[in-house]
């Protein structure tokens, strides 16, 4: 059972949690543990939004809001039993979310937590107005929760409903972060632009964050209407919704256990606030505004990661994990025949404004060739790649691929047709492991949504996208770093981590970016022999590179661009005569 | 015998995990121009950016015999001068206030010195003094990046790839004007892609490979160095 | 009641009166973000200290901003000095001194010996206005120098946590009670069919000359074209000399002195709270945010747009003016982001 010995702490934390209320403990402790439980819901929700997938709110506690109405209309005035409500509520919660990311998640940063202030408080006040709401007044006689004719009236009862809640969208939230739909949203941290190329639709990763987290808040505003039987507007406001964000900042960006924590922290410290400060300076002061907002900045300042990091060290450490070795095998691309022409660029130009930085430029890339695209700096190499690649466009000419054109097309779409690429800056996620690394090369290869994910029935799938990493890590000979954060490797190993994730995508040509800038001359050699040994398995590869020594014993075809265009082109040792191309890079004499 | 005006002791720089130069020395005399050179990646840049203050390095600086200021600001008061390779202009200003800026650090009355000077020196701008930045030519672009450099008063600029992007005819210029500018005094350290044009303007060379000095040594000397037309074209295979 | 002319200019009065105000406030905001990429949202309760404070002085009685001021001059001291534990020079030590302690000590005791002394409503403005705008040099100092180099979001997560620990502060030090403070003039006169007070008249004028400072400031000085300058280029501001530290400690010193004067102009028009500054400067951010934080003229008209909705809204559906008034950042939401579609195409 060693491999389980991290699950001990979790399995410790629930048993303590299940004879909690059955110990002689005052009850406000109880109301305390229920309230620590309904903000970790939305806490939650707010890890996956802001920690993990980079976009930050304040408005959660509008959702809750929507929640805890939703149920209290439906229940006091029309009747509904509350387990009918439950989905109803959550529904609402996410019709309301739906609009509200379209509108934002597009945006750059700041605009999300700037609209969900002014919405936030939109709503809010919202709430106080409609007559259907009961205005300031609220909705009081909501029936409890009963399952069989048993009312969860007392605070004992309501808490086992509240944290079966809290542990069950916790340890989903868990399985959806290791899955593939996970993978995409974690890679939204990076900027997202290599979670594209892998096919990975960012727009929508983001929606989706959005409406889990508004959905959970939601779950936590039904379960709020049912332990409290009443509601008002005042705990769905602007000064709740930032407290969820201390809460999850406490807790640290990107745990899921985090945001439990960091929510127990946060209305601890507020209990002990209240109930001691007015003893020490005997008036009323309320001081714990003060105390948040200086905590919320010195954690910023002092341990952006949270707090939470600082307690898991204490855990026992996670197994390696397990890869299963008899799985269903992936489908594969049939490899187009050797000498085939796969990529053709026809006449491109790019102008920006009235610069023109590639000029006119053709060539084509065969199956089965590495072919080296050079030049010296500002030569246009960079953006032909990217007219290649889909993230710039093209001002005219074409770029098409086995004959069909790519013009026009996205990163995501260019990913589908078994185009691979890697990035000259490096953008892999140090924080995840250099096998999840892997795996999202192959995001495509796989099917399994939020939900599959969620529920943990896309085991049979990730087993099998997790081998297919871990076989290309072991083609790269990186699997002995398969477990370890990819931020521990050296340059040229996340090079060929790079190349790793490109091959797990099942490509047909591999684009790579600079490959060898940075890298040492030993790492540059065996990075030379790596791409030796895929050609001989039939990859086609077309790299930028600016070192003309690297490429010279490598590629079958030289391609060389000066001033945006192309200057000479043929075997490498001709090119490397060219007076042309020796001007170029030493530089005429002035 | 007047002492070295910068001398750079084994300075290593890193970017995250990866080191990227990896012990670098070099010294430079008052007036003189030096040039760095080597192909892409080798660390040329890096290395003006330690030296300008705007990336971490370790390894001892020492600009006219005492240890270099911390904060680039404090460089820029000493006499350091960085025109960087991106140009980094305040392009939606006009060239006036970009000239203005470049002479921060400086009392008013000098600033007005400098401008007229530096008018005279680039009479292109000065027909363009309204114009804002953004929408000069490339050539006209290191123009004001030099000329805002040169309001600074600096005593030692670092040059950063200046022909770089621009045609052959502009980039003659523009190296005509770095060799004239070594007459009023300033000390030049440049790095430059266009290695035979730069040599033929410097009094030293230091070629860099991969984040090391691989030779160096006089100008002229280096020019026809094997070793040269190896580093930027690759050895024989 | 329905809308007839007399009312209609009253409330187009009204409006223009808010909006000014909010024009001031977006003004700030977009110069703060633009140069530090620091979102401003605590500028709200350098409102709400101004106003009270000009309240409490109008009474007699010593404001608890000095004391406030004090505290934050003595936090930044210590942080100073942390900083410093390793290499502590002497002259660097004096001047922190000078500015941490000294400034503060010497405003506090100024303003227990002016208090009382029922001075012209002028002089008790510019009391107010020089406590507060040190304020923001202590602020920028002890919660964003520590975080220069952090993401626009980390500075946003914080300015949230400055917002609620000024607004704690704020409820500490002027209690729950609301204020209201004495107008500069309380003349009035008429237009045609319409009474406008003297304060409004006030209002406008102030507006236009701290617009008319700011735009000398920025096309004239060396400093505000250094601003400028970083705004356009951080990099390139750096390599001119220009310290990031000392254009930021600008931006929010300046952001909070017209943070405090737009206080003391609306404090004799509408009662003041600790918070009612937050909802105040939020209006000035939905003008902001509609001049896309980045263009002074587009936030400026937009300010009074802001302000006319409030107006009217107050009259045709007053349940509904704050809902009205922050939904008017949903459509400009919505264009922004089909912009960003063809921007993505692009």
């Amino acid at each position: 059972m060693m491999a389980n010995k991290h699950l001990m702490p979790g399995i410790a934390a629930i048993a303590l949690l299940a004879v909690f209320p059955l110990l002689p403990v005052p009850p406000f402790w109880i109301t305390l543990a229920n309230n620590i439980g309904l903000a970790s819901l939305v806490a939650i929700g707010l890890v996956l939004l802001t920690g993990v997938g980079g976009l930050t709110s304040f408005g959660q506690a509008a959702f809750c809001g929507f929640g805890a109405y939703t149920t209290a209309v439906l229940t006091t005035a029309y009747g509904f039993s509350p387990w009918v409500t439950l989905p109803l509520s959550l529904l609402v919660g996410a019709a309301v979310a739906v609009p509200l990311g379209l509108m934002t998640v597009r945006l750059s940063g700041h605009y999300l937590p700037l609209g969900t202030i002014a919405w936030g408080l939109a709503i809010y006040y919202l709430f106080g107005r409609i007559e259907l709401l009961g205005r300031y007044d609220g909705i009081t006689g909501i029936p409890p929760l009963n399952i069989a004719g048993y009312p969860f009236l007392s605070g004992q009862s309501i808490f086992y409903v509240i944290w079966v809640f809290v542990i069950l969208t916790a340890i989903g939230a868990q399985n959806l972060l290791d899955s593939r739909t996970g993978r995409g949203i974690r890679a939204l941290r990076g900027g997202g632009q290599a979670a594209e190329a892998f096919g990975v639709n960012i727009i929508r990763a983001k929606l989706i964050v959005f409406i889990f987290a508004a959905i959970v808040a939601a779950l936590s505003g039904w379960l709020y209407a049912h332990m409290q039987r009443s509601v008002n507007s005042t705990p769905f406001g602007l000064n709740m919704g930032i407290e969820y964000m201390l809460m999850a900042v406490v807790g640290g960006s990107g745990y899921i256990w985090g945001a439990i924590f960091g929510s127990a922290f946060v209305l601890i410290v507020k209990e002990i606030l209240q109930r001691v400060m007015p003893e020490l300076v005997g008036t009323g002061i309320n001081v714990e505004m003060v105390v948040f907002g200086v905590l919320l900045v010195a954690i910023l300042q002092l341990a952006r990661n949270g707090l939470w990091p600082m307690v898991a060290r204490l855990m026992p450490p996670k197994g390696q994990l397990q890869i299963p070795t008899s799985v269903r095998k992936l489908a594969k691309r049939t490899l187009a025949p050797a000498g085939s022409p796969l990529i053709k660029v026809d006449r491109a130009r790019k102008a920006f404004g009235g610069l023109v930085a590639v000029s006119d430029v053709s060539f084509e890339v065969k199956a089965g060739q590495i072919v080296g695209l050079i030049g010296p700096n500002g030569a246009g190499k960079s953006t032909t790649f990217n007219l290649i690649t889909g993230i710039a466009s093209l001002t005219s000419g074409s770029v098409s691929y086995q004959g069909q054109p790519l013009t026009g097309n996205s990163p995501r779409e260019i990913a589908k047709h078994g185009i691979a690429r890697t990035f000259q800056h490096a953008k892999i996620l140090p924080d995840m492991s250099v096998l999840e690394n892997v795996a999202l090369g192959a995001h495509l290869r796989g099917s399994a949504g939020v939900l599959r994910s969620f529920l943990r029935m896309d085991r049979e799938e990730e087993a099998t996208l997790l081998a297919e990493a871990a076989y290309q890590l072991d083609r790269v000979g990186l699997g002995q770093y398969r477990d370890r954060p990819a931020g521990d490797l050296a340059l040229g190993q996340i090079r060929i981590l790079e190349i790793a994730r490109a091959l797990a995508a099942d490509p047909t040509i591999l684009l790579l970016d600079e490959p060898a800038a940075g890298l040492r001359h030993g790492e540059k050699q065996e990075l030379a022999a790596l791409l030796n040994k895929l050609r001989q398995e039939g990859v086609s590869v077309l790299l930028v590179e600016h070192d003309m020594g690297f490429v010279m014993g490598l590629v079958d075809h030289l391609v060389v661009l000066d001033f945006g265009t192309l200057i000479a082109e043929g075997r490498p040792a001709e090119v490397r005569r060219h007076p042309a191309v020796v001007a170029a890079y030493l530089g005429g004499v002035a | 015998m007047s002492r070295n005006l910068l001398e750079l002791t084994d300075i290593h720089v890193s970017y995250g995990r990866a080191e990227v130069l990896h012990g670098i020395s070099l010294a430079m005399r008052p007036g003189s121009i030096v040039t760095v050179i080597g192909a892409n990646g080798a660390g040329k840049t890096t290395l003006l950016n330690a030296v300008m203050g705007v990336i971490p390095s370790t390894g001892a600086i020492l600009y006219d015999g005492a240890p270099v200021p911390r904060s680039v600001e404090a460089r820029v008061a000493a006499g350091l001068c960085l025109v960087p390779e991106k140009r980094e202009l305040f392009s939606s200003m006009t060239v006036e206030d970009n000239i203005e800026l470049g002479g921060f650090l400086r009392r008013a009355s000098e600033r007005g010195e400098t401008r007229e000077e530096v008018y005279t020196r680039f009479p292109r701008l000065a027909e363009r003094r309204k114009q804002l930045a953004g929408t000069l030519s490339g050539g006209e672009r290191q123009m004001l990046a030099l000329a805002r450099a040169l309001m600074s008063r600096p005593r030692l600029l670092l040059l950063d790839e200046p022909s770089l992007g621009l045609a052959p005819k502009i980039v003659v210029d523009i190296l005509n004007i770095v060799s004239e500018l070594r007459k009023t005094g300033v000390a030049i350290l440049l790095v430059e892609q266009n290695a035979r044009a730069a040599l033929e303007i410097a009094d030293e060379g230091y070629l860099v490979e991969l984040g090391e000095v691989r030779r160096s040594g006089p100008a002229a000397e280096l020019a026809v160095d094997p070793a040269l037309m190896e580093s930027y074209l690759g050895a024989h295979s | 009641m329905h809308l007839d002319a007399t009312i209609a200019t009253f409330l187009i009065q009204d409006g223009l009166t808010n909006g000014a105000v909010y024009a001031l406030l977006g003004l700030a905001i977009v110069l703060v973000f633009s140069v530090t990429r620091v979102i401003f949202i605590p500028q709200g309760e350098f409102v709400a200290y101004g106003a009270l404070t000009l309240a409490t002085l109008d009474t007699g009685n010593v404001p608890g901003t000095p004391k406030l001021l004090l505290c934050f001059g003595v936090a930044a001291f210590l942080l100073d000095l942390w900083s410093w534990r390793r290499d502590l020079k002497v002259d660097a030590l004096l001047r922190n001194i000078a500015l941490n302690l000294g400034l503060p000590l010497l405003i506090y005791g100024a303003v227990l010996y002016l208090a009382p002394l029922q001075l012209p409503s002028v002089v008790r403005v510019l009391i107010t206005v020089s406590i507060i705008a040190p304020m923001g040099l202590y602020v920028y100092r002890i919660a964003y120098r520590p975080l220069a180099d952090a993401s626009v979001l980390v500075l946003l997560i914080t300015s949230v946590g400055v917002h609620l620990a000024m607004l704690g502060l704020g409820l500490i030090f002027f209690g729950p009670e609301g204020l209201r403070a004495a107008p500069l003039h309380d003349g009035s006169f008429t237009m045609g069919p319409l009474l406008v007070t003297a304060q409004s008249v006030l209002i406008y004028l102030m507006t236009i000359l701290i617009m008319i400072a700011l735009y000398f400031f920025f096309e004239k000085t060396l400093l505000g074209k250094a601003l400028r300058a970083t705004a356009v280029n951080r990099l390139g501001a750096r390599l001119v000399g220009v310290r990031t530290q000392l254009t930021g400690v600008t931006a929010f010193v300046l952001a909070a002195t017209i943070a405090a004067l737009s206080g003391v102009l609306m404090g004799p028009i509408t009662t003041i709270y600790y918070d009612t500054g937050f909802l105040i400067g939020l209006k000035g951010f939905v003008a902001a945010i509609l001049g896309g934080m980045g263009s002074f003229p587009v936030t400026a008209i937009a300010a009074i747009g802001v302000g006319m909705v409030e107006s009217f809204a107050s009259f045709f559906a007053s349940n509904y003016k704050e809902i009205i008034v922050f939904g008017l950042i949903v459509p400009v939401l919505i264009w922004l982001s089909i912009g960003a579609i063809h921007h993505e195409e692009e």
